[in-house]
């Protein structure tokens, strides 16, 4: 079986090579730090000049009011999706092969929602008054409007945000207890602390265990709730090309399929870097794949159907805004989505796609550039050829504030992840011992 | 007068006397519980690095009431969503769409996820006040860093009277040593 590893994976091996990580990195790591606080600069830099400025720096007109900041927010959003899919959905559905990857993911999820989380505040205007979001007793004796899908979202997300951070740390406590056991100096005492008392007894296993699970289905249906949610930001409106019933499956579906992607993207490097080709095999790389190549496949079938809708459901707005998406002015937007969504996840029905991993890492980012302007073309497409308002369709393009905040935002993420991955078991060392055969007598480890 | 740090009260509770064995392979400790509840000890503790259904099934625990916690959070979490949202709307009434003031669907978005992050945030208390409660009554027991790794542990607390007879025991399961804390 592939799931099976070499005999010379044990416990010990596994807490060494995962506690590795946390020496040092090398140059390279360095290197990609340095770049993406360097990208995070950038966008700082755009964002005061926003601030100073307004959003006159960015380039909206008439009737395009949603742009590229919306589209970042929905582009991060849906990168953190498949990290909850990966750690909590395939958690109960008991598959073992997650157990190498679901730290990365999960740790991408908590980051990607951080960055996606700054979007609608960048995009406020006023970004001083962020909290007027927020349900609380004011001088001005107002509420918010729950019928409004923008307050579903916040809720969701803040949601989101604070149960993936709490299951990332549930699931590094007893990994930072194996670290502290082995650390020596200021790192023990870090640890010490963050590993809050964990010592592995049968009580604290016991309640761990069944929290985990609970965590695992509370997780499950909140990361299908928060991406629906985020397409009922737009579903809910009467723009076409927005108001559909498939937005919610069709969000998740994307959601999950850029995901993925990411997780590869991220993990080649990683594993590359920190040597842990012997945890990390082809094999989670397959699956990883065959994961991608489902949800791609659900998005290229969401593509037709929202076409065939267009044109079979008779309505002339909606059929002008899908011929004004695909022949418009930003046809190079569509066609970049419809081949990098639509086309590039057939390549992986081939195992030698599958497995190669330099292949892979080459799909992914196509995978995440299609998925962004997926975003791109959703949002601004739509608006910039609604029909209401073609007496005034000003011609829109994005300014350089908007492309350095959004480099930003790629900085700020990578940053975290990469701060991450050195400071804290990048690979989750109980889980991946609990996959592996346990210690017997007679035999030194069962192969 | 002396003044008691009630933190220290909770977090670090007076040692427990016993002993620790150390056991390298799992079924060694699996034996060595059966033997000592066949023996008749029901509070030692059994320290692994990773959750093996064959020590669940030899300690035959009940069942954690973390679920408990999750139950109530998510139930009280609906509930608070619920009276947000409606107390919210009738408070400054302002028709929206031409939607009752209180309209039930649009809630229920509200509802689902202060369900869920009650829900989560309960059963992470759960966890932290149950293994609290757990360390307080057994006391601060003898510990050894190679447990969170490869090996196995099981600390007995006994009276240094019985301790040689405890001691016969574990080693007969197969402990690769036994100390004395």
């Amino acid at each position: 079986m592939a799931d099976t590893p070499p005999a010379r994976v044990t416990y010990d091996f596994v807490t060494r090579a995962i506690a590795r990580t946390l020496g040092n990195p090398g140059k390279g790591y360095f290197a990609l730090l340095a770049a993406a606080v360097a990208l995070l600069g950038v966008g700082i830099t755009c964002l005061l000049f926003l601030l100073r400025y307004g959003l006159g720096l960015a380039g909206y007109s008439h009737p395009v009011y949603w742009a590229v900041y919306i589209t970042c927010f929905v582009f991060w959003v849906g990168i953190a999706h498949s990290g909850t899919l990966i750690s909590a959905i395939l958690f109960l559905f008991r598959s073992g092969w997650r157990t190498a990857v679901y730290r990365t993911a999960e740790a991408m999820t908590v980051f990607a929602v951080m960055t996606a989380g700054l979007f609608p505040l960048i995009h406020i205007g006023r970004q001083w008054y962020f909290y007027w979001l927020i349900p609380y007793p004011n001088e001005r004796g107002l509420w918010p409007n729950f019928k409004s899908p923008l307050i579903w979202d916040e809720f969701a997300i803040g949601t989101y945000f604070t149960v993936s951070t709490v299951f990332l740390i549930m699931g590094l406590i007893p990994d930072i207890a194996a670290v502290r056991d082995l650390a020596t100096g200021w790192r023990k005492k870090l640890y010490a602390v963050t590993a809050v008392g964990w010592r592995g007894t049968n009580e604290q296993w016991r309640h761990y265990t069944r929290g985990y699970l609970y965590l695992a289905a509370l997780a499950t249906p909140l990361v299908l709730s928060v991406h629906s949610v985020v397409s009922w930001d737009f579903a809910m409106a009467l723009v076409p090309g927005w108001h559909a019933t498939l937005f919610a499956p069709y969000f998740v579906a994307g959601a999950i399929y850029s995901g993925v992607a990411m997780v590869i993207t991220l993990l080649v490097p990683i594993r590359k870097l920190f040597h842990l080709e012997e945890l990390i095999t082809v094999h989670h790389f397959e699956n990883l794949a065959k994961l991608c190549l489902l949800t791609g496949m659900i998005v290229s079938m969401s593509y037709c159907t929202e076409n065939f809708t267009a044109w079979f459901g008779g309505n002339p707005h909606e059929r002008a805004a899908f011929w004004y998406r695909a022949f418009g002015p930003f046809w190079w937007a569509s066609w970049t989505m419809n081949i990098c969504n639509g086309l590039l996840p057939w390549l992986l029905w081939s195992k030698k796609v599958r497995t190669s991993v330099i292949a892979l890492f080459v799909v992914s980012i196509f995978v995440n550039i299609g998925m962004w302007f997926e975003r791109f073309v959703i949002i601004v497409v739509s608006l910039a050829g609604e029909p209401f308002e073609r007496f005034s369709n000003a011609t829109y393009n994005p300014t350089w504030a908007d492309w350095g905040i959004m480099a930003g935002s790629f900085g700020w993420f990578f940053m975290w992840f990469l701060l991450f991955v050195k400071n804290f078991p990048a690979v989750s060392i109980s889980e991946v011992k609990e996959v592996l055969p346990a210690p017997k007598r007679g035999k030194a480890v069962a192969a | 007068m002396k003044l008691v740090n009630p933190l220290a009260a909770i977090f670090h509770p007076p040692p427990t006397p016993g002993l620790l064995a150390v056991f390298g392979h799992l079924d060694a400790a699996v034996d060595a519980i059966g033997r000592l509840r066949a023996a008749g000890h029901t509070d030692f503790t059994v320290y692994s690095p990773v959750p093996r259904h064959e020590l669940e099934d030899s300690l035959d625990q009940p069942v954690s009431p973390v679920r408990m916690f999750t139950l109530v959070g998510g139930i009280s979490g609906c509930a608070i969503g619920a009276w947000l949202t409606l107390y919210m709307s009738y408070d400054w009434p302002v028709v929206v769409g031409g939607k009752p003031i209180g309209s039930i669907p649009p809630y229920v978005v509200i509802m689902f996820e202060m369900t869920v992050l009650f829900g989560a945030l309960s059963t992470i208390l759960g966890i932290g006040f149950n293994a609290l409660f757990a360390a307080r009554r057994l006391g601060t027991v003898a510990y050894d860093p190679r447990f969170t790794n490869d090996k196995f542990g099981i600390f007995v607390p006994s009276e240094p009277a019985r301790a040689g007879q405890v001691e016969s025991l574990l080693r007969g399961a197969g402990a690769e040593e036994v100390r004395r804390a």
